[in-house]
């Protein structure tokens, strides 16, 4: 456990550890305010190599090639974002059975204030139940850890993508 | 190296595709576009060391970039067409952003859409210059091979120095000739098996 988690368990303390457990060292993603401690704190930690992209289908492309070349990965995102990522998910992850892990702060839910996001939001768990793509929403922080650390190690146990969804039960959501 | 486009030889990807292939010495990674990239490819002989993407267009060199930073001593190569580039230019930022040392995208440019009817692109419609953004967007070592010798120099130069590194390569129109078998499971063990090798 890092020092900053065993201090104040936060959930994106938790899943940076979760990461490292798994030795998911690659961190790409598109930014997002929820994911800003995240996003922080795996630029700040040199164990991981951190980087945004252009758009969200270009990380997936990235973090499969480095999968495939011994190095795990995690795309970071926010829902209107996985919205773009059904073709390359489908062609690419999911075709070549690559574990690809994706993080993806929930918005559209609980207090939107912005119709597209509450509309987008509601196309993602069927995206993903329909390509068999495992997902887990976490809500509560005694759970996080179990929660990510298992859906991160059976996703490389069974070369398959994954992804986790965090929900503003947890984070508390764009203020 | 070439700058600009105003003299440039139309050359064909079939031929100089098995001619990248057979200069690769050291077990370099090869990753293929979508359709007649990696149809021309596989028929320049199939090496496990090739990665035959399928339908994620315009995704070959993110692909290529994500297996150059988990294996910086490996050379990587993507092979992409104008359109599939097209469809994901903000790549070249990120690849310039992170600069890695050991990558090269080579861009067959024909102008068209080749595979669904031959329409023509917007960027040839327009005359867009494809090395000059890839140079815009902070890639330095980015130019037009202007014809076969050079395409062999410029190859050189992405085996034996740092990147990243575009290579521009005006093409003529011909297709691919030897479609890719489509068996995605076999190509990623086949080629995760060879990126397990040393170098």
């Amino acid at each position: 456990m890092s020092s900053t988690a065993e201090a104040a368990p936060t959930w994106h303390g938790i899943l940076r550890q979760a990461f490292k457990d798994q030795d998911v060292r690659l961190v790409t993603y598109v930014p997002d305010n929820v994911l800003r401690p995240l996003i922080d704190g795996c630029h700040a930690d040199p164990f991981f190599t951190t980087f945004s992209c252009t758009r969200e289908e270009e990380a997936v492309g990235i973090v499969t090639g480095a999968c495939m070349a011994g190095m795990r990965g995690v795309v970071l995102m926010q829902t209107s974002g996985f919205a773009t990522l059904p073709n390359a998910l489908a062609s690419l992850p999911v075709a070549f059975q690559v574990p690809v892990v994706m993080v993806v702060s929930e918005r559209g839910t609980m207090g939107e204030f912005n119709p597209g996001q509450a509309i987008v939001c509601r196309t993602m768990r069927p995206i993903l139940d329909s390509m068999g793509i495992e997902h887990h929403t976490m809500t509560r922080l005694d759970e996080a850890a179990f929660v990510a650390d298992r859906t991160i190690r059976q996703a490389f146990a069974t070369r398959w993508p994954a992804c986790l969804i965090i929900s503003p039960l947890l984070s508390g959501g764009r203020k | 190296m070439t700058e600009t486009t105003g003299n440039l030889h139309v050359m064909n990807r079939a031929a100089l595709t098995k001619r990248l292939v057979a200069g690769l010495k050291n077990r370099e990674a090869v990753i293929g576009g979508i359709g007649n990239s990696n149809w021309d490819l596989w028929g320049a002989g199939q090496r496990p060391e090739n990665f035959y993407m399928l339908g994620s267009m315009g995704l070959a060199a993110p692909i290529a970039f994500g297996v150059a930073i988990a294996q910086p001593a490996r050379r990587v190569f993507a092979l992409e067409g104008d359109g599939s580039l097209l469809m994901q230019l903000g790549c070249l930022s990120t690849i310039a952003a992170q600069a890695p040392k050991n990558l090269a995208i080579i861009v067959w440019d024909n102008g068209i859409y080749q595979i669904t009817g031959g329409q023509s692109t917007p960027a040839a419609q327009a005359r867009t210059d494809i090395v000059a953004i890839a140079r815009a967007s902070g890639i330095a070592s980015a130019a037009w091979a202007a014809d076969e010798a050079e395409f062999d120099v410029l190859v050189a130069r992405a085996l034996t120095t740092d990147g990243p590194h575009v290579i521009g390569v005006k093409i003529d129109n011909e297709p691919g000739r030897n479609q890719t078998d489509r068996d995605p499971i076999r190509f990623r063990e086949s080629f995760m098996r060879a990126m397990a090798e040393p170098v």
